[in-house]
């Protein structure tokens, strides 16, 4: 139990620290892209379908098994999408307008 | 420590490190898609991995695996199928919707692990079946916060599609609303903590966490609504790791906190970019800015 908030606390810090100033085009990408890391919780929903052994469980198991591939599945591939708008390098200044910047 | 409990424990570091290395990569714009590739490559280790071992470790029946086998192919096709099609202008309340799926996903794998270890006690008639605190605290927190950005992340989307008004909605009697159901929601998790484990004071707390995400954004204006997306971004981040400490899961604490921290960061960030305070937008009722209440 220790260990795992450890890591939790830790894991906090490398957040904090991982992103600096970014700018402001990449913000919607870099949340979205968040987004698809918590995307992990199809995990969760791996273990509790291996525990699942009543009517309760194989519900929960499966709004959770879709949830979270939604998640998953369409965070990345939505980030991956709205990524490929950056991939011009004769034009870098990024200042056409981005989906999401209001 | 069993040779497997080691290949996964190796498996969920290694995940961690692209998880990392890929966030930091999407700081600039020449490397952010190399950083997401490398990052959704972590995700499907890290799949791969707990897949294995919860099949060897608790083996499971066919109607579980088959429940989950049918969730992830219909979640997986919505997910992928609507972000290929949705137009560019609608990519953040589409965003919205899959991080309301997130939170959602880690309160049913809070809830279904409290389901579970309730029929295991009445199985085994091991006294009341008492949980302990380390378990039962993050199941009360997973609830909360994955209820309420279930709720509130799907009002946003709502609000940035034009279906709900975009323009703060208060109505008469909704701050006291939002106490009582604030109040309804520690009654009912303490309880869950205190009382003998049952579904029912988890289930109210689900459905207060509910309402609290509904009338939390429906007090803010459409303007700031990505901003607030990002927030519950950050929220879901939490909850998943949260669940990770209630089914002991190394991959979703590290991934869950490292979304929650990076996302707090970048909610600052994005409102200082639209000379917003995080603070005025969460109290909610300026509209888009320029107005006073």
């Amino acid at each position: 139990m220790f260990t795992n908030l450890a890591l939790f606390v830790l894991s906090l810090l490398v957040g904090f620290e991982v992103i600096s100033k970014i700018p402001s085009t990449l913000h919607t990408p870099m949340m979205s892209g968040a987004n698809a890391i918590h995307g992990v919780v199809v995990a969760g929903a791996i273990v509790i379908a291996a525990l699942a052994d009543d009517p309760a469980g194989y519900v929960l198991t499966f709004i959770a098994a879709a949830f979270a591939a939604a998640n998953v599945v369409g965070g990345y591939v939505v980030t991956d999408r709205m990524l490929k708008m950056f991939r011009k390098p004769d034009r870098p200044a990024a200042d056409a307008p981005k989906a999401g910047q209001k | 420590m069993t040779a497997l409990e080691w290949v996964t424990g190796l498996a969920y570091l290694i995940a961690s490190t692209m998880f990392v290395v890929g966030l930091h990569l999407m700081r600039s714009p020449a490397s952010a898609r190399r950083g997401n590739l490398l990052s959704a490559a972590g995700m499907v280790l890290a799949i791969v991995a707990t897949f294995v071992y919860a099949a060897v470790t608790f083996g499971g029946n066919w109607i579980g695996w088959t429940a989950l086998a049918v969730g992830l192919a219909l979640g997986g096709a919505f997910g992928a199928i609507s972000a290929r099609q949705v137009k560019m202008t609608d990519i953040p309340q589409l965003v919205s919707m899959f991080n309301a799926v997130g939170g959602g996903a880690a309160a049913a794998v809070a809830f279904a692990d409290f389901v579970h270890r309730i029929a295991e006690s009445a199985a085994t008639g091991a006294g009341e079946g008492h949980i302990e605190l380390t378990v039962s605290i993050p199941i009360v927190l997973d609830v909360l916060i994955g209820a309420i950005t279930l709720s509130g992340s799907v009002i946003a989307a709502g609000k940035l599609q034009g279906i709900i008004p975009g323009k703060p909605i208060v109505f008469p009697g909704s701050r006291i609303l939002n106490v009582l159901m604030a109040l309804i929601a520690v009654a009912a998790g303490v309880l869950t903590i205190v009382l003998p484990p049952s579904a029912l004071t988890l289930s109210v707390l689900l459905v207060a966490a509910l309402a609290i995400g509904v009338l939390m954004v429906l007090p803010i204006g459409g303007a700031d609504a990505p901003v607030v997306v990002s927030l519950l971004n950050a929220f879901t981040g939490l909850a998943v790791a949260m669940a990770g400490f209630v089914i002991d899961n190394q991959a979703m604490i590290i991934a869950g906190a490292l979304v929650g921290a990076a996302g707090t960061i970048l909610t600052l960030q994005m409102a200082t970019a639209m000379n917003r305070s995080v603070l005025s937008i969460i109290i909610g009722g300026f509209g888009t800015g320029d107005t006073v209440a």
